[in-house]
């Protein structure tokens, strides 16, 4: 062991979405330093694969929760019960999320794109945003989307919810930043994942591992605002600058 | 790469596509077809990934089988990699209980700064767990571990219809042994379990010396018999004073403690596919005299660490790039004691005289400790394996001349490591081919099973 791991005290983290894949490779990541960890995810048989592993990598502690997130008014009682299976939460990262079907531009379709990816998520984040202030102390590490920056034909109704997301996540940490909570909008570029295969040009997107490792260290800083990989941050400023006249032209 | 398009929305409005065609590459990167690609995330993703479609299937995981053992012709292929958790590890037994998809690489990650080791590993460390067992994979240690199945106490099968099977020596004991060595044609393997042992150091106890001839080789092997590890590079391009010269290298894991460090990632990627003409009778055979001449003395002795000892290549990924575009094929034979010498030195001349240039020839002893697969590679004799690039007119048909020489010798070929093998050969080495064939999934097959049986038809 290294003299900086030696160094750290363990965190306490709570994991929302825990089976996907960038929230899985973090877990690992975090379960090989020795953290404890809370994980709530959808599907019991693909948590219970997720928290096993976490546990043979060496995390001092891991507990799960099946739930469906989508269920708001199950929240406080979901959240609850958490923070007090690991006694104190460190960092919270919200990281469930779903892509919705692009061809589908139905309100139907949107309406549930909205709820998961929007809804369901500030209503966590309100509830963890509380215990964090209360507290004075923690970090809420949400995972946002590059597609949140700017409107764009091919995923737009995704695209939405995470635009309101970052929205909501930046002003939250306006307020309560002065508090002593970190608040993080986390926008990474398109990962390969099991969320991502079937896409276009997937084999060029990122390594899911290299992202972890970036957000690992990243959510131990408690930075801002992270584009990852970084280079989005110049992409998506580009993409930003163009101006509609044009922008409604192109197919992106 | 030819995509199929959504059906609900033409392909620039949606990057949602219905499917995923692909050429999934085999090592040798021949034979090429293309197959569909759906991928299994999680234990429970088979068998209803399988719904609506019509085609055979086949897991695969990192594509280091050299021929046509994980490919299938227009197909349906399971790419297994990202089901690659861990799920329990016993450190005061060493067994390790993993998804299939998990790469030997990342077993080693995990089990080395935990004083663990692998009980048996291949030339290279990218290949998954469940490759390892449907190809029941051998090691530099067959004489003292036997091949890699018979680490495996246990592992989830699951098959078509649904039905999941726990299979070991005493549950399922057909299926387990129809499983191990069984190609992948048993269904998939979801998890599996792994007997690791214990290691005190990452180094290997090196011991490198040069023979001449199988003669010296078969001295050195009864010399270094208590080494744990024994494998010898020979040249097979050298005729005269230098045929079958070759280098012996024994290992043995060193019992001075030593800290278990994590290995780095490799650096190095083969950036290009080589043309053609670049492998050569004579860069080949400037390649032989420099390896041979390496090591500058007959004998070498000295502490090496584990990933140059065991995964020399692994150093470079796409190293099979340097074949270039054609590809390569392997020849890998296990040829009984009773032939074993005529055998090999009829073969060798053989290959020498037909002037095919070939690196990366290995020859090792396989030992008597049975193989738990009923279609097992290996049994007690010499085993050599070497590449050929793919020249045309040429490679075929020596390829068919040499597995020829190889049954007329009583042994056998390795499917993982096969392109040419004829039907007539396949059956007359694995004679209880169908009585393993009453295993097979009904659901599942492969290129080579289709061109071994004839069940395909079109070759």
């Amino acid at each position: 062991m290294s003299a900086t791991e030696e160094a750290r005290t363990p965190k306490r983290i709570l994991v929302l979405g825990a089976t996907s894949g960038i929230a899985q490779a973090c877990i690992r990541l975090w379960a090989a330093r020795g953290d404890s960890l809370f994980l709530i995810a959808r599907n019991a048989d693909r948590l219970n694969a997720v928290a096993a592993d976490a546990n043979v990598r060496g995390a001092a502690h891991v507990d799960s929760a099946a739930a469906d997130l989508d269920d708001t008014a199950a929240h406080p009682a979901l959240l609850a019960h958490a923070v007090n299976s690991l006694a104190r939460l460190d960092i919270a990262f919200i990281a469930f999320g779903v892509l919705g079907d692009s061809g589908d531009h139905s309100f139907a379709s949107a309406e549930a794109v909205l709820h998961t990816n929007l809804i369901a998520a500030v209503s966590a984040i309100t509830w963890l945003g509380d215990y964090f202030a209360q507290r004075h102390a923690g970090t809420l590490a949400v995972l946002s989307s590059v597609a949140g920056d700017r409107g764009r034909k091919s995923n737009y109704i995704y695209g939405a919810s995470k635009a309101g997301l970052s929205v909501f996540v930046d002003g939250l940490r306006n307020r309560i930043d002065r508090e002593g909570v970190r608040v993080m909008t986390i926008k990474p570029g398109p990962v390969r994942t099991a969320m991502t295969e079937s896409m276009k040009g997937s084999e060029k997107f990122a390594d899911v591992e290299k992202v972890a490792a970036t957000l690992v260290k990243e959510i131990d800083k408690g930075t801002d605002v992270v584009y990852v990989p970084g280079l989005w941050r110049i992409i998506m400023a580009v993409v930003r600058a163009i101006p509609e006249s044009i922008f409604k032209k192109m197919n992106l | 790469m030819s995509s199929a398009q959504s059906t609900t929305a033409p392909p620039h409005e949606s990057p949602i596509e219905s499917s995923n065609k692909s050429n999934f590459e085999s090592w040798g990167r021949y034979p090429e077809y293309s197959a569909e690609l759906k991928p299994l995330h999680w234990q429970g993703d088979f068998p209803a990934v399988l719904e609506g479609v019509h085609t055979g299937a086949l897991a695969v995981g990192l594509g280091r089988s050299y021929g046509d053992v994980c490919l299938l012709k227009g197909g349906t292929l399971l790419p297994t990699t990202s089901m690659n958790r861990l799920l329990g590890f016993d450190a005061t037994t060493g067994v390790l209980t993993a998804e299939a998809g998990i790469s030997l690489a990342q077993i080693l990650d995990f089990a080395v700064p935990r004083g663990f080791f692998l009980p048996v590993t291949p030339g290279t460390k990218y290949v998954t767990l469940g490759g390892a067992i449907a190809n029941d994979i051998h090691g530099k240690n067959h004489e003292v571990a036997g091949s890699f199945g018979c680490h495996v106490p246990t592992f989830e099968l699951v098959r078509s219809d649904g039905s999941r099977r726990l299979c070991s020596a005493t549950e399922n004991s057909d299926l387990y042994a129809a499983t191990i060595g069984g190609m992948g044609l048993t269904g998939v393997i979801t998890w599996a379990q792994l007997r690791l042992k214990p290691i005190v150091s990452r180094l290997i106890d090196y011991n490198g010396i040069q023979f001449h001839g199988i003669d010296e080789f078969l001295d050195l092997k009864r010399e270094y018999q208590h080494a744990e590890y024994n494998v010898s590079w020979i040249d097979c391009v050298s005729t005269g004073k230098n045929f079958a010269r070759g280098i012996f290298m024994a290992g043995d894991h060193s019992k001075v403690p030593a800290p278990l460090t994590p290995s780095s990632k490799p650096k190095l990627v083969f950036p290009f596919d080589l043309p053609g003409f670049a492998l050569n009778k004579l860069s080949v055979a400037a390649f032989n005299t420099l390896f041979f001449h390496k090591q500058m003395k007959r004998h070498v002795q000295t502490p090496e660490d584990y990933e140059p000892y065991f995964y020399p290549l692994d150093a470079v990924l796409h190293w099979n790039r340097m074949y270039g575009k054609r590809g390569l094929v392997q020849f890998q034979y296990a040829i009984p004691w009773e032939h074993a010498k005529e055998g090999t030195v009829a073969i060798l001349r053989e290959i020498a005289k037909s002037g095919l240039a070939s690196f990366l020839a290995v020859l090792k002893a396989f030992g008597d400790i049975p193989s738990l697969g009923m279609m097992s590679f290996p049994q007690p004799g010499i085993m050599f394996a070497l590449d050929f690039p793919i020249k045309p007119g040429i490679t075929f048909p020596l390829m068919q001349r040499l597995g020829d020489m190889t049954l007329e010798f009583g042994g056998r070929l390795y499917p993982a490591k096969d392109a040419c093998m004829t039907a007539a050969q396949f059956q007359a080495f694995y004679p209880q081919w169908q009585q393993f064939a009453r295993y097979k999934d009904p659901a599942f097959s492969s290129s080579f099973w289709e061109r071994v049986t004839n069940d395909g038809g079109d070759r």
